[in-house]
């Protein structure tokens, strides 16, 4: 069960490394990146999980009760919202290379036009 | 560099990567036995302590308010980033449409489909203060219900047109909501400086475990980031669309 826990995390990040370094895409690379940053959800999740465990909300259960470790799911929270701004960040990006070069491609975006 | 050539040398460098990785991986504990000093403290404490009965909200809000403030304002500072990148440039200009004919709609959008998503408005913006306001007591709190309420406005575009949303949600309203949000969840801080000595200290009443009006600073902490996070959305996603449907070549 480690295994595949843990091995999703590992296996999204690689996959998304792939992604970013073979897209051909701005749009997609940003989509890319924001895969390897979704590893790091599966990681913080799945070492926060205790077997058998509930959710750390204490409403209908006694305090003290087994429950997951409510900091990585903090966390999980924080990574969310960095992830959103840095995605919003990096498509303003996309949007101003494509009205420089007309163009979406990496592979096209010299640094000597524009 | 080729793109076969990018390729070959990422996926040499990747195999390190994931063999790092892997080692990385399996020296953590295994998974679902994970016994966290912090959490079982927080989650033995947390009820008699903070009086808030979700753990996720009180550390996020109150054992670890002080980096929520910093979370807040990458959020801020990002969608102040994002506006300035789109700024209307020399070359552009904004051209709403002068009749509402030109209305600006999603495109494909049926009559059925745009009065099923006006029907939707009420009740999501209903739920966002819900989230907002039940944070200390339920899952939820004001990340959630900001993005939920955003998600209202959002809506208002898919379903009736662009140029209602942005009548409904104007810049200055909006960008007035995110920096007052962000204010509000600053001073709630320096109300603990003041009234208990301590940055981020609980200095309100804490009140009874599972009520509305309990752990003290946590619900409102939780609207001023919900009002925030609204806040910052619809600007980030108004950016977006004015790009799209608003601003024209000269």
């Amino acid at each position: 069960m480690s295994v595949l826990a843990y091995g999703t995390a590992g296996w999204l990040f690689l996959v998304g490394l792939y992604g970013i370094v073979s897209s051909r895409n701005l749009i997609g690379m940003v989509i890319c990146l924001s895969i390897v940053q979704s590893s790091t959800y599966v990681l913080l999740l799945s070492i926060g999980y205790r077997r058998g465990a509930a959710a750390p909300i204490f409403a209908d259960i006694p305090p003290g009760s087994r429950a997951v470790d409510p900091i990585v799911q903090a966390l999980t929270l924080t990574d969310v919202v960095v992830e959103a701004t840095v995605v919003a960040l990096l498509l303003a990006l996309a949007v101003q290379a494509h009205k420089r070069f007309g163009t979406l491609d990496p592979n096209e975006l010299t640094p000597l036009r524009g | 560099m080729s793109e076969r050539i990018r390729i070959r040398l990422f996926l040499a460098g990747g195999a390190g990567l994931a063999a790092l990785l892997a080692w990385g991986l399996a020296g953590l504990p295994a998974f679902g036995e994970f016994n966290g000093a912090c959490a079982l403290l927080i989650n033995h404490v947390v009820v008699a302590q903070r009086h808030a009965t979700d753990a996720v909200t009180a550390v996020n809000f109150d054992y670890r308010a002080l980096d929520t403030l910093g979370e807040e304002f990458i959020l801020f500072t990002s969608v102040v980033g994002l506006a300035v990148l789109l700024r209307e440039q020399r070359s552009e200009r904004e051209r709403p449409p002068a009749r509402a004919s030109e209305e600006h709609r999603f495109q494909g959008s049926s009559y059925a489909l745009r009065a099923l998503t006006l029907m939707l408005v009420g009740p999501l913006v209903v739920l966002a203060l819900y989230v907002d306001s039940h944070g200390a007591l339920t899952p939820g709190g004001g990340f959630q219900g900001g993005v939920l309420g955003a998600a209202g406005l959002l809506l208002v575009f898919l379903g009736g047109g662009y140029l209602t949303m942005r009548r409904l949600s104007p810049h200055a309203l909006v960008e007035l909501a995110e920096a007052s949000g962000a204010a509000g969840y600053g001073l709630i801080g320096f109300g603990g400086l003041v009234f208990a000595g301590v940055f981020f200290k609980n200095f309100l009443g804490l009140g009874t475990p599972g009520e509305l009006i309990s752990a003290g600073t946590i619900p409102l902490s939780s609207m001023a980031v919900g009002l925030e996070v609204t806040g910052a959305f619809v600007l980030l996603w108004s950016e977006f669309l004015d790009q799209a449907l608003i601003v024209r070549h000269r």
